[in-house]
Formats: C-alpha cells, structure tokens, sequence
C-alpha cells in the first residue's frame, strides 16, 4: 500500500516541475492537471475519496479548464505553427507514460483497498456532508456570497468596455 | 491500509508548497504565477485532508470543500484581471505593470 503513496507522490512533485519551468503555458497546464491528478490519488489512499473525486471535477475539470481557456485566446494568432509542434511525439510521450504511470497505481489502489472502503471507522461522505451543513453552516453561507462576489466581479472586470472621452482630451 | 507516517505526508505536501512558491517568485509571466499560487493553495488542502485522516475527523475535509470554492473565486477574478493587463500593455509580463510605481 505504502509504495502507491510513494509513486503518487513522485509522479506529483515531478510533474509539478515541470509544470513550473516550462515554457509554453499549455504544456505546463497539462502537466499541471497530471499534478493534480496524482494529488487526488494521494486522495483516495488516504481514505478521502469524495474529496478525490472532487479534486478532479473541480481542480483538474474546471478550474484547469478556464486556465486553458484564456491562454488559448490570448495566444491567439501568435502561434500558428504550434498545431504542428504538437503533433511530434516529444511532446506529449512524457506526460502520457507518466499518466499511464497513475492510472495502474489507481486500479492497484481500487483493487487493494475495498475492504477498507466500507470499514466504519473511516470518514463517509454522509459524515463530510453532515458536518458541513451543521457545524459550518454559517460559513457555507459565506462561501455563497463570496462565490456571488466573485461571478459579479469577473463579469465587471471581463467586460470590454468601450473608452468614453470627450473629442478635446483625445489628442492629450 | 496507509501506513505512509504522517510526518512523510507532510513533507510531501511541504514540498508541493515550496514548488510553488519558488514558481511564484521566480516565474514573471502571470498565468505561471497564477498556477504557482494554485499549487500552494492545493498543498495547504492536501495538509488538511492528511490531519483529518490522521485524527479521522471529518473538519479537515469541509476546510478543503472552502478551500476548493475559494480557489475557484480567486482564479475567476484574477483570470479576469489577467485578461485586462493582456488588453492594456499587450503583454503578460509581471514586471511591465508598474504604473503604481514611484519611478522618481
């Protein structure tokens, strides 16, 4: 068991590595989001597997998602040739044998661990759930409006608007 | 069942942060420290989630479901600004908005 944490570990910290000393964004995001992944193995053989599953909808699913939204349009037009580079397999080898790496160290851990997934001892997502609509509830409601907060304010800073100026200052 | 020493895991976590932080600090281009602040963010989660296993409460994983929202809050807005400094200065280098500088 011990030695899954140790490669899921390994195939996080390299790959957040890379991540940080590349230098085209996208690949950095992919590697970024194999990071992520391999954090969410470490997840699951901690015995948190909603917060796994959460870590991979929302981590890897979404947030990566908006990151390689924007970089896409704002590299729009400069690169032309990178649909080209992309297709040499120098790129992608890496990060693919280092994803196939994760994904037999996740079936071993599935197939090691379901004893363990039903013992009682262990935190169910029913416990997280309860806890966190008693306990926390105040702050679930704060986490409302910040997320309310956060929607109104990248609709006002994401909006192009256009400059108002009178014709006199333009030439200032 | 894990018997990986919680010492172990947070130094793995430890590391993660560290990345991070020495992206954030070396790396000029925004949507890299961007990533960077990610990865702190999901390493003070992951320290979370380990105490919660280790003392098998269930607080640590609703501190990561805030952590999670928040994150998600923060790279929405800062995306957003990421976009305006794009369309202002044309470039996304850290160091070309220093407008708020004295440069006296």
């Amino acid at each position: 068991m011990n030695i899954l944490f140790y490669i899921a570990a390994g195939v996080a910290i390299f790959s957040t590595i890379m991540a940080i000393s590349g230098r085209n964004a996208i690949h950095s995001l992919l590697y970024l989001i194999l990071s992520l992944l391999a954090v969410s193995v470490v997840f699951y053989l901690l015995n948190a597997p909603f917060i796994a599953a959460l870590e991979v909808i929302i981590y890897a699913g979404a947030i990566m998602v908006l990151f390689i939204f924007v970089t896409m349009m704002l590299n729009i037009g400069i690169e032309r040739e990178t649909e080209k580079k992309w297709l040499n397999p120098g790129m992608w080898i890496l990060p693919s044998i280092l994803a196939a790496i994760l994904l037999v160290n996740f079936i071993l851990a599935i197939h090691t661990n379901i004893p363990i997934t039903i013992n009682k001892a262990d935190i169910a997502p029913k416990q997280v759930g309860i806890s966190l609509f008693s306990t926390y509830l105040l702050a679930v409601e704060i986490a409302a409006i910040l997320l309310m907060a956060g929607v109104i304010g990248a609709y006002h800073l994401g909006s192009q608007k256009k400059k108002v100026k009178h014709r006199f200052l333009e030439k200032i | 069942m894990l018997t990986v020493p919680l010492e172990t895991q947070l130094i793995f976590a430890g590391i993660l942060f560290l990345i991070g932080l020495i992206g954030l600090l070396v790396r000029r281009n925004m949507i890299f420290m961007l990533m960077s602040i990610e990865i702190m963010f999901n390493s003070a989660g992951m320290v979370f989630i380990m105490a919660s296993t280790h003392w098998k409460q269930p607080d640590g994983q609703v501190m990561f479901i805030f952590i999670l929202s928040v994150t998600a809050v923060e790279v929405a807005i800062a995306l957003a600004l990421i976009l305006q400094v794009y369309h202002h200065y044309k470039t996304l280098d850290a160091d070309a908005v220093n407008k708020l500088k004295d440069t006296n």
